[in-house]
């Protein structure tokens, strides 16, 4: 009995082997490389070899005058969005649950969903284009207003903004489809039993539509908590310039640059080494939050 | 529900339209407008006059773009990267999610190993750990470096074993009985039971592929290795002029870095424009799949 069991079961660990060796070396590899955030690391002498110097690169990180604004501004952006990215989908899908019709609702959905699939490549191509401060079409549309043209692009007082608002564009219709799911899930007897009370739609929407969708805003607004240190890589890197870096310098474009561009290793470790572990604590804590309270379970 | 329009209805709906056809529109327009100045002449584009019509309408943007050869190598390498790719995810996808949706009594090790998987979710070393290990492991320069880093999907797992265990349990006990090993048992009943739920994944991952760039740029040192995205980083994000030959300078005059960039931009959308239906399908049911629950 127990020979067969484990006759069974070992097909089930060989199954997982290629995988775990691979996960072994890509994923808990760079844990381990972790140990140079604590070393003044020179790639000829190799991680076992380079100086150990403790916290060194954590104080010199500390010493640098922009890792505050750095700071600032990753939670600064990546709070907005949150906060954007949450409104602005439950809104929208408040309003396409009220379209009867199929084939405009099917046609909506079709053309708000379409930036989610597109890289912030292929994205910021495009904005670079139309936000040009010469010949884009944003401005144009202002001077054809009578405003001024501004530099989207290469102004601090609009960078953040730009930010925030390219991403909701890119990712509102998409989110949507979480709330819909929500909403032909509340139980149409409670309209029906809101309408004999006299209720009108607005009624209707305020006391059972939103009362209904609450539980997923809540889930969803507690996963999001996790991503605060992340805000936006892939959109960042293709969008500021070094006249933004005061407005839109974030922390793994920080990473990018002192590690890949400046090849300050350690440095750059140390300062990763941060957001991985503050960010371990947030997502493990947005995990716990959404288990005890949406009884949220990802396996 | 039937019920008399009444006029403040009648008000909201025509609001509602108007808002949704506009947000619609919002979406739409930057490739509308993008795909005009590709189609437009060079002299056109620079004055900006080009706005969702083509201005002496031309398709040179587009043969000069063509006939770049980094430009069809780099589109060569996306390609590769993404058949490549899919396939190894989903191979390792299937063959670590049927495992892991065992039950404890069936698989003593399983938490230990869900846990080892998941914790790669929470925690993570970091760009520059990760560059040193594919330096390491020699890869760099290689297509791997695009396809072993990011091998196993964790995410992608979880939502298939959620899938596989809603899959009635008799199937799998019948078939035990009958004498079927694991492999036979996950290849020959809970693969064709979860066509769909695989259809999913796989559009998952092919377009996580296609879309990924920045992997591609710091792992490869030679241009010709760079995937498409990594490419028109290169090219339109940060405008390096490197990849300019003598004759292209010749070109520019005909073929502006304006009409360039938004034909590299639409050529490089083309492949999510012609999958966007299927996307559009098995994307809503992707959502759907992770909430399958006990």
């Amino acid at each position: 009995m127990i020979l067969k069991r484990w006759a069974r079961e070992w097909y089930l660990h060989l199954m997982l082997l290629p995988a775990i060796i691979i996960v072994l070396i890509y994923s808990y590899g760079p844990m381990v490389g972790l140990v140079i955030a604590f070393e003044k690391y020179v790639p000829a002498k190799g991680m076992i070899h380079s100086k150990w110097i403790g916290l060194d690169n954590f104080k010199y990180v500390i010493s640098l005058p922009d890792t505050y604004r750095v700071l600032y501004n990753t939670v600064y952006i990546s709070f907005m969005k949150m906060v954007a990215g949450l409104i602005a989908p439950i809104i929208v899908a408040l309003l396409l649950n009220e379209i009867r019709a199929m084939v405009f609702k099917r046609l909506y959905q079709t053309f708000i969903y379409l930036p989610h699939f597109l890289s912030w490549i292929i994205l910021g191509g495009i904005m670079l284009d139309i936000l040009s401060p010469s010949s884009g079409l944003a401005n144009q549309l202002l001077q054809s207003l009578g405003f001024e043209p501004i530099f989207f692009l290469g102004d601090n007082r609009w960078f953040p903004y730009v930010l925030v608002g390219s991403d909701v564009w890119k990712e509102f219709g998409f989110s949507t489809i979480v709330y819909l799911a929500a909403l032909t899930g509340i139980n149409p007897s409670l309209y029906e039993a809101a309408e004999i009370d006299g209720a009108n739609r607005w009624q209707q929407t305020r006391h059972v539509t939103l009362p209904g969708m609450v539980p997923i805003m809540i889930l969803l607004a507690t996963l999001s908590l996790g991503q605060i240190l992340n805000a936006g890589f892939d959109q960042v890197f293709n969008l500021y310039n070094a006249q933004v870096y005061e407005s839109g310098d974030i922390i793994d474009t920080l990473v990018y640059r002192l590690g890949l561009q400046q090849a300050q290793y350690g440095v750059a470790t140390a300062v990763g080494l941060f957001k991985s572990v503050v960010s371990f604590v947030f997502i493990s804590l947005s995990y716990i939050f959404a288990y005890r309270f949406a009884n949220y379970r990802i396996f | 529900m039937d019920y008399r329009m009444s006029w403040s209805r009648k008000c909201f709906l025509a609001a509602n339209y108007t808002f949704l056809t506009v947000i619609s529109l919002l979406c739409l327009i930057p490739f509308i407008h993008i795909f005009a100045v590709s189609l437009s002449s060079a002299a056109a584009a620079s004055a900006g006059s080009v706005k969702l019509w083509p201005i002496d309408f031309t398709i040179a943007s587009y043969e000069n773009v063509l006939s770049k050869r980094e430009f069809l190598t780099s589109f060569g390498v996306s390609l590769k990267r993404v058949l490549l790719g899919t396939a190894v995810n989903m191979l390792l996808t299937v063959l670590v999610a049927y495992p892991l949706s065992k039950e404890v009594s069936h698989f003593r090790l399983r938490t230990v190993y869900v846990w080892f998987f998941v914790l790669t979710m929470l925690f993570s070393g970091g760009l520059i750990p990760l560059y040193m290990t594919v330096k390491m492991t020699g890869l760099m320069d290689s297509i791997w470096a695009l396809v072993i880093p990011a091998a196993v999907p964790v995410y992608n797992i979880v939502l298939l074993l959620n899938f596989f265990r809603g899959l009635p349990k008799e199937l799998e006990e019948s078939a035990t009985i009958d004498g079927a090993n694991p492999f036979i048992i996950m290849w020959k009943i809970f693969v064709p039971l979860s066509v769909p739920a695989l259809a999913t994944l796989t559009l998952f991952s092919m377009v996580m592929h296609w879309n990924s760039w920045f992997d591609g740029l710091i792992f490869m040192n030679q241009p010709e290795h760079y995937p498409l995205q990594s490419f028109l980083q290169t090219v339109v994000i940060q405008r390096d002029m490197r990849f300019l030959t003598p004759e292209d300078v010749e070109l520019l005059k005909l073929v502006s870095d304006r009409t360039s960039s938004a034909a590299q931009i639409f050529v490089a959308t083309m492949p999510i424009l012609l999958v966007y239906p299927f996307l559009q399908k098995y994307f809503v049911h992707g959502i759907v799949l992770g909430s399958v629950k006990e």
